[in-house]
């Protein structure tokens, strides 16, 4: 049935999509796509347009809540969302505890993102058991306590057993009920993700930042596509190292850029471990774009065409503004390497390039 | 759209109806429509009708629902709108025993409506009403584009706050011409003091005197000349009766503003219609209607539609706790002057405790009954707050006070002090939390430039948005616009001339205008 909000609906992704009414694109906001590790708890980007309005301003900042909590203790955002909001006027971000994969199948389906067609050994399939359904005998170890619970309770009030005031329940062999399992086959594909980020001097906590956030979407997006992902991360500024993940995002900036460098420290790497015939190899590189010198955008460019591209299912190279630098490295590539397709470059100068610069990586399903 | 209820959906509506009249709720007849998931989503976000004018926003706010809807975030049991009859919408794949707490709490919903004062002045033909809006603003669409309308309803709908919702019920002073002074008259307005003839000259001195009286004169002339004559809080009205419109962007203005006025009640009265509606769900179903085998689905969602999490208030539960409180507090005695002057917490908790409450109560048959049907009729959330949050139910529901916290940038716990938090209450209830805007001027500078004025109680404007609104105004206005607001504790003037917006602080040589707040 065709409903009558269809045409308003149209004309608002129209909106949002920019093809109409550049005006109001002002005006747009979006979910912030941001995943506090460890807990994910995720803001589900909806987009939506605020139109101005007289409102209050930062000093507003208070309110009433419930429960427990102390004078001094923190204000978890973290409502299920699930009802009726408070007092305070929503802000048309949604927060909610969602799993990595169904956060990356929400970002898929909100960036309209192809599956990654995985290359190499396919055929390899390896067997897993997925827990899909409910049965009424299994082990005791799988019972479904809810499901158990609720049943007996059901049973227990029907027949009159039940008492109010000294609410005891007890199971039946009738009631007990055990998750399920099946066997399901799968091809098995590896894939490796190389970051690699310029140190240098002009890299500060604000580029770190984003470099971390869109690492994490990268992460997010790869791992839902792949059975197993290694995570490489490589920091350089004149020199280059491998480093583990926490150095990597905590480093300290210093000193000059040489990006080839980063990139000899990526083909000594994937030459010594990962054979581009069985796995999936992504590299990223993050960086002001301000390279020491043109013969070295030159090595860079050598680098890449004799030895990185061929075995890569893609080079991702993200350039985030700086206050310093020139930002000059994209354009070498683009001259230089721009008819090869292993290789995507974006820029990103705040939060907000983030969500376009993950479409552009990833919508050729590579 | 509308479809037959099954009949024993049917049949449910009309036991469930019997019920409700049976406990004293007195609605207009109530119309129910089966709708399916997406069928909800869109009479949702048209604001519970099943006709709205095109516009992006209705589009947007489906996007919201249908998302939060299929990541399982929320789901919209029901909806009722506010006309005479009554139309509500149940969902279609709901179970049985949903459907029979919806239709209780439906029904409660529109005794409220039809009952509670502040909803006495809205249009109870609204759903004619917004379809003539549509048609209308259809028509606009056919004769001067989309976009041109589109973007005119744009601009009102970024102003709809700036309405006055208590104006409906009393005569404000504005209207009227100021009546004319003579010389007479602006004579026996000079103050002369009592004197001996021959010291008057020298108590009164003739010079005072006439400067007395050229100062009256003038002031009587700038009040004369004075637009509006007071301060105004309905924005949209002076701006419909005296901005330079076309008629159809004045009849859009005017559609905007009516819908405005049409959902006012609505905001003021949130907690007070959902704690009212989940009251007496929860009693015609405890008491009438449960089957036992729907007891645990019962339960699970009417625990759902009350649970509270931290840092949110959810209205449902504010609303049906504060009614139960005073209701037992009528039933037991505890109010008058002697209860409230008790300070002995002690004498207070065992206060009234020798009285049994009423065990079974139909209709207003109980004190405590009797107070909650009143409350319902004469108050607001914000007079409602006011009037029965206490101490002891502050206590008892664990609320606290929190704000933002710089230095952590964490909203952080501050203190459990009633007083705070009452205030904090009553002040994001007050005027649905955005600040208050009133015309002070309609010729500013005697250049037909408008002047609003923010009426500052203790929180400034966002800026930017003040900037960005402020254009929207100029847009309706023609004539440069200027907003005054305090900002960081010092007066600022916001103008937007159509090219250009500026900012620069209150002095004494910008010309002032005729009113001040």
């Amino acid at each position: 049935m065709l409903l009558k909000i269809h045409k308003d609906h149209q004309r608002f992704r129209h909106i949002v999509k920019g093809k109409i009414r550049e005006d109001l694109r002002r005006f747009l906001t979006r979910g912030e796509l941001i995943g506090k590790e460890g807990k994910y708890i995720v803001s589900i980007p909806i987009p939506s347009i605020d139109l101005p309005s007289f409102r209050y301003g930062s000093n507003d900042d208070s309110g009433v809540g419930v429960g427990d909590a102390k004078p001094g203790d923190g204000v978890d955002a973290d409502g299920e969302g699930i009802g009726p909001g408070g007092t305070e006027p929503g802000n048309h971000i949604l927060e909610v505890d969602i799993t990595l994969d169904e956060l990356a199948d929400i970002l898929g389906e909100e960036l309209q993102l192809p599956r990654i067609k995985p290359k190499g050994r396919h055929e390899i399939t390896t067997q897993k058991d997925r827990y899909s359904g409910i049965r009424q005998a299994g082990p005791e170890s799988l019972r479904h306590f809810k499901r158990t619970f609720r049943r007996a309770l059901r049973r227990q009030i029907i027949s009159g057993t039940y008492n109010p005031n000294n609410p005891r329940i007890i199971f039946e062999r009738r009631d007990k009920v055990y998750r399920s399992w099946r066997t399901v086959q799968q091809p098995q594909s590896n894939a490796v993700i190389i970051y690699m980020m310029d140190v240098s001097g002009s890299m500060g906590d604000e580029q770190k930042e984003l470099v971390r956030l869109e690492a994490f979407w990268i992460d997010a997006w790869l791992r839902r596509n792949y059975e197993g992902v290694e995570c490489r991360y490589i920091v350089h500024d004149v020199r280059a190292t491998e480093v583990d993940r926490h150095t990597f995002f905590h480093l300290r900036e210093d000193g000059g850029t040489k990006i080839s460098s980063a990139f000899k420290c990526a083909r000594d790497l994937i030459g010594a471990r990962y054979n581009a015939n069985e796995w999936n190899i992504y590299l990223f590189h993050f960086s002001d774009g301000d390279n020491s010198s043109e013969s070295d955008n030159r090595e860079c460019c050598r680098l890449l065409v004799d030895h990185l591209l061929p075995s890569l299912n893609l080079f991702g190279y993200c350039q985030v503004a700086s206050a310093y630098g020139s930002g000059n490295f994209i354009n070498v590539l683009l001259e230089q390497l721009g008819e090869e397709d292993t290789l995507i470059t974006t820029r990103v100068n705040t939060k907000d390039d983030i969500y376009d610069s993950i479409k552009t990586f990833f919508s050729p399903g590579k | 759209m509308p479809s037959k209820l099954p009949s024993d959906i049917a049949k449910q509506v009309k036991t469930i109806a019997a019920y409700a009249r049976e406990e004293g709720l007195d609605f207009y007849e109530t119309i129910f429509e089966l709708l399916d998931f997406d069928e909800m989503n869109q009479v949702a976000a048209y604001g519970g009708f099943p006709q709205r004018y095109p516009h992006w926003r209705y589009g947007m706010e489906y996007e919201r629902l249908r998302k939060q809807h299929s990541y399982g975030l929320s789901r919209i049991y029901e909806m009722v709108i506010n006309t005479n009859p009554c139309y509500a919408y149940l969902l279609r794949d709901n179970q049985p025993v949903d459907h029979k707490t919806v239709i209780a709490h439906v029904y409660a919903h529109a005794d409220f409506f039809k009952n509670n004062v502040w909803f006495e002045h809205t249009n109870r033909k609204m759903l004619d009403e917004m379809a003539n809006h549509a048609t209308r603003i259809r028509r606009y669409v056919d004769r001067f584009g989309f976009e041109a309308v589109e973007k005119f309803l744009d601009t009102c709908l970024s102003l709809e706050d700036l309405i006055d919702p208590h104006s409906l019920f009393m005569r404000r002073t504005t209207s009227g011409p100021v009546p004319q002074e003579n010389d007479r008259d602006i004579d026996r307005q000079v103050v002369k003091y009592p004197s001996k003839s021959y010291m008057d000259r020298f108590i009164n001195p003739p010079e005072r005197l006439d400067a007395q009286r050229r100062r009256l004169r003038a002031d009587h002339l700038k009040r004369k000349r004075a637009e509006p004559q007071n301060p105004l809080r309905d924005v949209l009205l002076y701006l419909m009766q005296h901005a330079q419109l076309e008629d159809w962007q004045a009849d859009i203005l005017s559609m905007v503003r009516e819908e405005a006025y049409y959902f006012a009640p609505q905001g003021q009265t949130k907690i007070m219609n959902e704690g009212w509606a989940t009251y007496w769900h929860s009693t015609v179903m405890t008491r009438y209607c449960l089957q036992d085998d729907e007891l645990i689905t019962y339960c699970e969602h009417h625990a759902g539609t009350v649970a509270s999490s931290p840092g949110r208030l959810n209205p449902y539960k504010l609303g049906v706790e504060l009614i139960r409180d005073i209701e037992e507090r009528w039933d037991l005695g505890r109010y008058g002057r002697e209860y409230e002057e008790l300070t002995d917490m002690e004498a207070r908790r065992r206060w009234g405790k020798g009285r049994k409450r009423p065990e079974r109560v139909t209709g207003k048959e109980s004190a405590g009954r009797e107070k909650i049907f009143q409350v319902r009729r004469i108050y607001n959330d914000v007079t409602f707050i006011d009037e029965f949050l206490t101490p002891e139910f502050v206590d008892k529901h664990k609320l606290y006070h929190y704000r933002y916290d710089p230095s952590t940038r964490r909203m952080v716990v501050v203190d459990r002090d009633f007083d705070k938090i009452k205030k904090q209450l009553l002040f994001s209830l007050s005027n649905h939390n955005r600040p208050y805007i009133y015309v002070v001027d309609g010729n500013y500078a005697n250049r037909g430039e408008l002047y609003l004025a923010h009426k500052h109680n203790g929180v400034d404007l966002q800026i930017k948005y003040a900037t960005d609104t402020l254009t929207k105004v100029q847009e309706i206005w023609g004539r440069p616009v200027h907003l005054q607001a305090q900002i960081n504790d010092e007066m600022v003037l916001f103008t937007h001339d159509g090219e250009q917006s500026q900012q620069r602080t209150v002095t004494d040589d910008l010309p002032q205008p005729v009113h001040s707040l």
